[in-house]
């Protein structure tokens, strides 16, 4: 196995005196997809947020490229433009076209040209299958197609690693399909994957591996055949029973 | 949808019939006491003096023109005013969201009193109890002889400007183009090319050769007429009334506490997700600031913000308390008690405020639109 691209040792955070994330251990190596699960507050959303430092973790360390995320950390931007992050509610910027939400970053943060930034942008949107909506603002759009945009927008700076935060849980039923199509060709694409979803399907459609946690700890992880179908933990049993028997 | 059409129609024409009725009542009113109406007042002789003019007048101007000096004068301290509460405002509304434990207390601190005070109190403060108090121009504070600050206002040294003085002028105008051409072109520059190039330099040098120019063109046509002590006042230079600077102060700093709670409310009703998804992209926090953030919390902004400039217009005829010759003292304060002619005096008074308020918000909607989201924005 190659070196790990992250690699989180004995992590620690507290927000105020609550306890979410306990002694987190764990490496992922590059080009691996990762699917985290886990009933709501199991800190989930947390643990991916620390890996580019939107949460400051308090004890043990977090690498991410061989780089360690601590306060004395001098270029933060530069790992974060490394590190694509898609959020639950989009976060696309309202103000501007969807050519401009992609746009913006590689023109001021990797200095690009708006001639480069803006083919770079139509060539990702072609890839998100929305090259039409270029022109539009992201309150024209459907709420898959805002979350392909923003697939779009983080790709757009080339990032290493894709951090998915419930990329599908404010989506209607209708379009978690067409996001997940997008997600699933990144993922045979090769890109390192983190993603927190309850899409079991998409689980074990690219996973290499699930994560389940509760309570702040990673209590099961395993490949995703052996995760659904001999799960070890009483509470990842629990847990899979509910989210799998609708 | 018929009977509403008739109903509003019949409202309609009630309101024309009782407006009729009163301005009927008010002639044959105005007639039986033998009082004066219409404009003809306007181009009788005025015959008082007024201690701030922008323009030329003497006692021998008429009442049309104490109209424009008052005008002028309501101008010149909104216009000032709404410019240094606005630049105070923005300033405090930012500082007030400072992680800066004392700075954001400071800022509290400064809005919760300026806002809570009322503004006639705040204006009386700096007029009776700072301006009035200061030392006679025999003992006025200096500032290094040029400038001199006492109980009749602060005089400060003027440049007078002689035959010529034109082409300077236009040379001020050329280089106010320049820099927006210049930043224009550096922000091209960073489009195409990838690389900021810079404003600063380039404009320094046009600076120096457009007055460069203009001195080849015009000579130096200045004279810099410095305040000297005569007797028991000062002679020469330019005098700003005390009246004036405490008008000044007080609308500036109350309105600045309230533009401050504008400002913090409209940054604070930007998402928080907006600036985690910028930080998310590698953007550092001030370009975030600068091209996320604000331009969305300017929507939220700009409404309640042209209330204010509102306010602070017409809360400037609180001038009359300390005698400050704005529209409201010179027009429907001096002229009226001269005159008499309450209705058209008041009529014009009024009209005045109103145009300049309609204008404000004609303007700063205009503003807003330009601001506007396009689509349902979330």
């Amino acid at each position: 196995m190659t070196d790990p691209v992250i690699r989180i040792s004995d992590m620690n955070k507290w927000f105020g005196t609550f306890h979410v994330l306990r002694d987190i251990n764990l490496q992922v190596a590059a080009g691996e997809k990762i699917v985290i699960c886990g009933p709501s507050g199991s800190g989930k959303s947390t643990l991916i947020r620390c890996l580019n430092r939107l949460e400051q973790h308090q004890e043990g360390t977090i690498e991410v490229e061989g780089v360690s995320l601590d306060g004395s950390l001098k270029n933060l931007e530069s790992i974060r433009s490394n590190v694509g992050m898609v959020f639950q509610q989009f976060n696309l910027f309202p103000h501007m076209s969807v050519l401009e939400n992609c746009t913006l970053a590689p023109i001021w943060v990797k200095q690009k040209t708006k001639q480069e930034a803006e083919a770079l942008a139509r060539q990702f949107l072609e890839r998100v299958r929305i090259p039409d909506q270029a022109d539009k603002y992201p309150g024209q759009l459907s709420g898959g197609q805002q979350q392909r945009v923003a697939i779009a927008r983080a790709l757009c700076m080339n990032p290493d690693i894709m951090l998915f935060d419930e990329p599908t849980s404010a989506l209607d039923p209708e379009m978690i399909k067409e996001v997940l199509d997008v997600m699933v060709e990144l993922a045979e694409d090769g890109m390192t994957m983190l993603c927190v979803t309850h899409e079991m399907g998409f689980a074990r459609q690219v996973a290499d591996r699930v994560i389940f946690m509760d309570e702040g700890e990673i209590v099961e992880e395993n490949e995703p055949e052996a995760f659904f179908s001999n799960p070890q933990n009483e509470r990842t049993k629990m847990f899979l029973s509910q989210v799998l028997s609708h | 949808m018929h009977r509403d059409a008739v109903l509003q129609a019949l409202v309609l024409v009630a309101v024309v019939a009782g407006m009729v009725w009163l301005v009927g009542n008010v002639q044959s009113n105005l007639e039986r006491q033998n009082i004066n109406s219409g404009f003809g007042f306007l181009s009788e002789r005025a015959g008082f003096g007024i201690n701030q003019t922008l323009i030329d007048y003497t006692e021998d101007d008429s009442f049309g023109r104490v109209v424009v000096i008052g005008l002028l004068n309501t101008l010149l301290v909104s216009i000032l005013g709404i410019l240094f509460a606005t630049l105070l405002g923005f300033s405090l509304g930012v500082a007030r969201l400072s992680r800066n434990w004392l700075i954001s207390k400071i800022a509290m601190v400064y809005i919760e009193i300026f806002r809570n005070v009322p503004l006639l109190l705040q204006i009386m403060f700096w007029y009776f109890g700072v301006l009035r108090n200061l030392p006679s121009p025999r003992q006025a504070l200096s500032v290094g002889d040029a400038m001199f600050i006492s109980n009749r206002g602060i005089v400060v040294p003027w440049l007078e400007a002689g035959a010529g003085a034109m082409w300077y002028g236009l040379g001020l105008l050329a280089l106010a183009a320049g820099f927006i051409w210049l930043r224009r072109r550096a922000l091209n520059a960073k489009l195409t090319s990838g690389q900021p190039t810079q404003v600063w330099r380039p404009l320094l040098v046009l600076a120096l050769a457009l007055f460069g120019a203009a001195a080849v063109m015009a000579g130096v046509p200045f004279a810099l007429d410095v305040p000297q002590l005569k007797g028991f006042n000062f002679r020469g230079g330019v005098t700003v009334i005390p009246e004036f600077v405490a008008l000044l102060l007080a609308l500036s700093l109350y309105t600045a506490a309230f533009i401050a709670e504008i400002v913090r409310s409209g940054i604070n009703s930007v998402n928080k997700g907006q600036r985690e998804a910028s930080a998310a992209l590698g953007l550092p926090e001030s370009l975030a600031l600068r091209l996320v953030v604000i331009p969305q919390a300017l929507r939220v902004i700009i409404p309640p913000l042209t209330s204010q400039y509102l306010n602070l217009t017409k809360n400037s005829s609180l001038a009359v308390a300390i005698a400050y010759p704005d529209i409201v003292s010179v027009l429907a304060g001096t002229t009226l008690s001269q005159v008499g002619q309450a209705v058209e005096i008041i009529f014009v008074t009024m009209m005045i405020y109103l145009s300049l308020s309609l204008f404000t918000s004609w303007a700063m909607n205009r503003y807003n639109q330009r601001m506007a989201f396009v689509g349902n924005a979330t």
